[in-house]
């Protein structure tokens, strides 16, 4: 039960501070009573309790493994293996990423209501799961610009700013509607699953590689998996 | 009740599609490439069965409580009859009539960012980094600070209807000139730290607000202005970050300057 409880106080933590402002803003602000407040009850311990079991399972399997291999990739030396496994795991850990999943869903019912795509559900499935595909393919696609920039030891500075040009470009062409929602996946890929992973090799790597200093260049890969996303989903957009 | 078993079967199978690739890819490779067994299986086995029930209450929970709580907090903050008071709610609201929206964005900004355990972890290695120039705490602050004030900007953006990619562009401009002066060791963590504040939990919450932001407010789309604070809530950590390691060098050299 002991290895249980932790994750469990973990996302309650994460949780409480908004359900405080939340309660602070209903309570004193608005004195209103919140409608159905037994069913969001019972939705928020979903929440918790998904979250907690969602993170156990990850620490008992896949975190140790994912560990275990980034490691072992950084130390075999095979550059490709290493690039091919980088993106495959930039990838996975996107496609499963729960926030990603939710915003999903929201963009595919909001795209349908504003008559950007046929109201089906088959049509707004669709639109979500192009939209999780474009993103964690994007994420694929950072975490090798980011090992690579590792190997060589690139100023994190040129590659981020040459990010941040991209993503004007995009904008010039994209159609309006997808901006926001491209913009956002930038910062929702990055949560649960990928950034214990994603550290693990960076920091692994930088830690194995003689005349890398762990502290500064294992880090920034983050940073590359929530710029590529922007200019991937706009390019989405205007495919689709 | 039994509405509740059939949504969390049907939930378990998109799941179970959702989790597939990260499991093909580890094992994958752990088997095919690195030829090596997997150890602990059953241990394994069972973790991969607790993602999967715990990923699809999560998804449930989300969709029964926090997309309602944030297009609630949306639909309540945004009502005239509040805005006003009750019986007087004649004219249309305009963006400074709002300000409850932007206090409600920077408190919850503030307060999901400070309690964000993946930040704590970022500061403590800062911390290092600088050679204790830099605080734990001050650091923690300094990016609370920065989501709070993007929620706000990115309220106001949505209120006011102005296109997002403006103040996006322009938080890059600072973001660059920033890089140019901040001391080396912190850029890739200041660039880091703007995606960890938005946790699993704050997301949702914050995309459903700002969906029922766009619905309330007069003359807003949500598809084309519904989106977007997520983007300013990870920008803005950045531009704080830096800021903050500028400010903490510089009077760590002033104070070895005046003894």
């Amino acid at each position: 039960m002991q290895p249980f409880l932790r994750p469990l106080w973990d996302s309650i933590r994460d949780l409480l501070p908004i359900i405080l402002v939340i309660g602070f803003f209903q309570l004193v602000v608005l004195q209103q009573p919140i409608p159905e407040f037994g069913r969001i009850l019972i939705g928020v311990l979903f929440v918790v309790l998904g979250l907690a079991l969602f993170v156990r399972g990850l620490q008992m399997g896949l975190f140790p493994i994912g560990e275990n291999m980034a490691h072992a990739f950084a130390r075999k030396g095979s550059v490709l293996w290493l690039l091919a496994f980088a993106f495959a795991l930039g990838f996975g850990t996107t496609i499963a990423e729960p926030a990603l999943i939710a915003v999903g869903n929201e963009a595919a019912r909001v795209a349908a209501a504003g008559g950007m795509i046929a109201d089906t559900d088959e049509s707004r499935q669709s639109y979500a799961s192009g939209l999780r595909l474009t993103v964690a393919l994007s994420v694929g696609c950072a975490i090798v610009i980011g090992v690579l920039r590792i190997l060589k030891g690139w100023p994190i500075q040129y590659l981020i700013i040459g990010g941040y040009l991209g993503v004007v470009i995009m904008t010039m062409f994209a159609p309006p509607e997808i901006i926001g929602i491209a913009y956002d996946s930038g910062g929702v890929t990055t949560s649960t699953i990928t950034v214990p992973l994603v550290t693990a090799l960076g920091v692994g790597l930088a830690s194995s590689i003689k005349g890398r200093n762990p502290m500064t260049d294992g880090f920034g890969l983050i940073a590359f998996a929530s710029l590529t996303p922007m200019i991937f989903v706009m390019g989405y957009g205007m495919a689709i | 009740m039994n509405g509740h078993l059939q949504l969390i079967l049907d939930t378990l199978g998109g799941t179970l599609r959702d989790v597939l690739p990260i499991a093909v890819v580890i094992f994958g490779f752990q088997l095919f490439v690195l030829r090596q067994r997997i150890p602990h299986l059953k241990q394994v086995l069972t973790g991969f069965v607790y993602v999967l029930i715990g990923l699809s209450l999560f998804l449930i929970g989300l969709q029964e409580a926090l997309f309602p709580l944030g297009s609630l907090m949306a639909q309540q903050l945004t009502d005239p009859a509040f805005i006003f008071g009750a019986g007087k709610a004649t004219a249309t609201p305009q963006w400074h009539d709002y300000l409850w929206v932007y206090a409600f964005g920077a408190a919850v900004g503030f307060a999901a960012a400070i309690a964000e355990p993946a930040l704590m972890a970022v500061s403590l290695k800062a911390h290092a980094v600088s050679g204790g120039a830099i605080g734990v705490l001050g650091l923690r602050v300094a990016v609370a600070l920065g989501a709070a004030f993007g929620i706000v900007l990115g309220t106001f953006r949505l209120v006011t209807g102005t296109p997002l990619h403006y103040y996006i562009i322009a938080a890059y401009v600072i973001v660059i000139i920033q890089t140019l002066f901040a001391p080396r060791a912190i850029v890739p963590l200041a660039y880091d730290s703007g995606g960890v504040t938005t946790s699993t939990v704050t997301v949702p919450l914050v995309t459903a607000l700002g969906l029922g932001l766009a619905t309330q407010v007069p003359g807003r789309d949500p598809l084309l202005d519904g989106f977007g604070l997520i983007a300013t809530t990870c920008l803005f950590p950045i531009i704080s970050v830096m800021g903050y390691a500028q400010i903490s060098e510089w009077r760590a050299r002033r104070a070895r300057h005046l003894p």
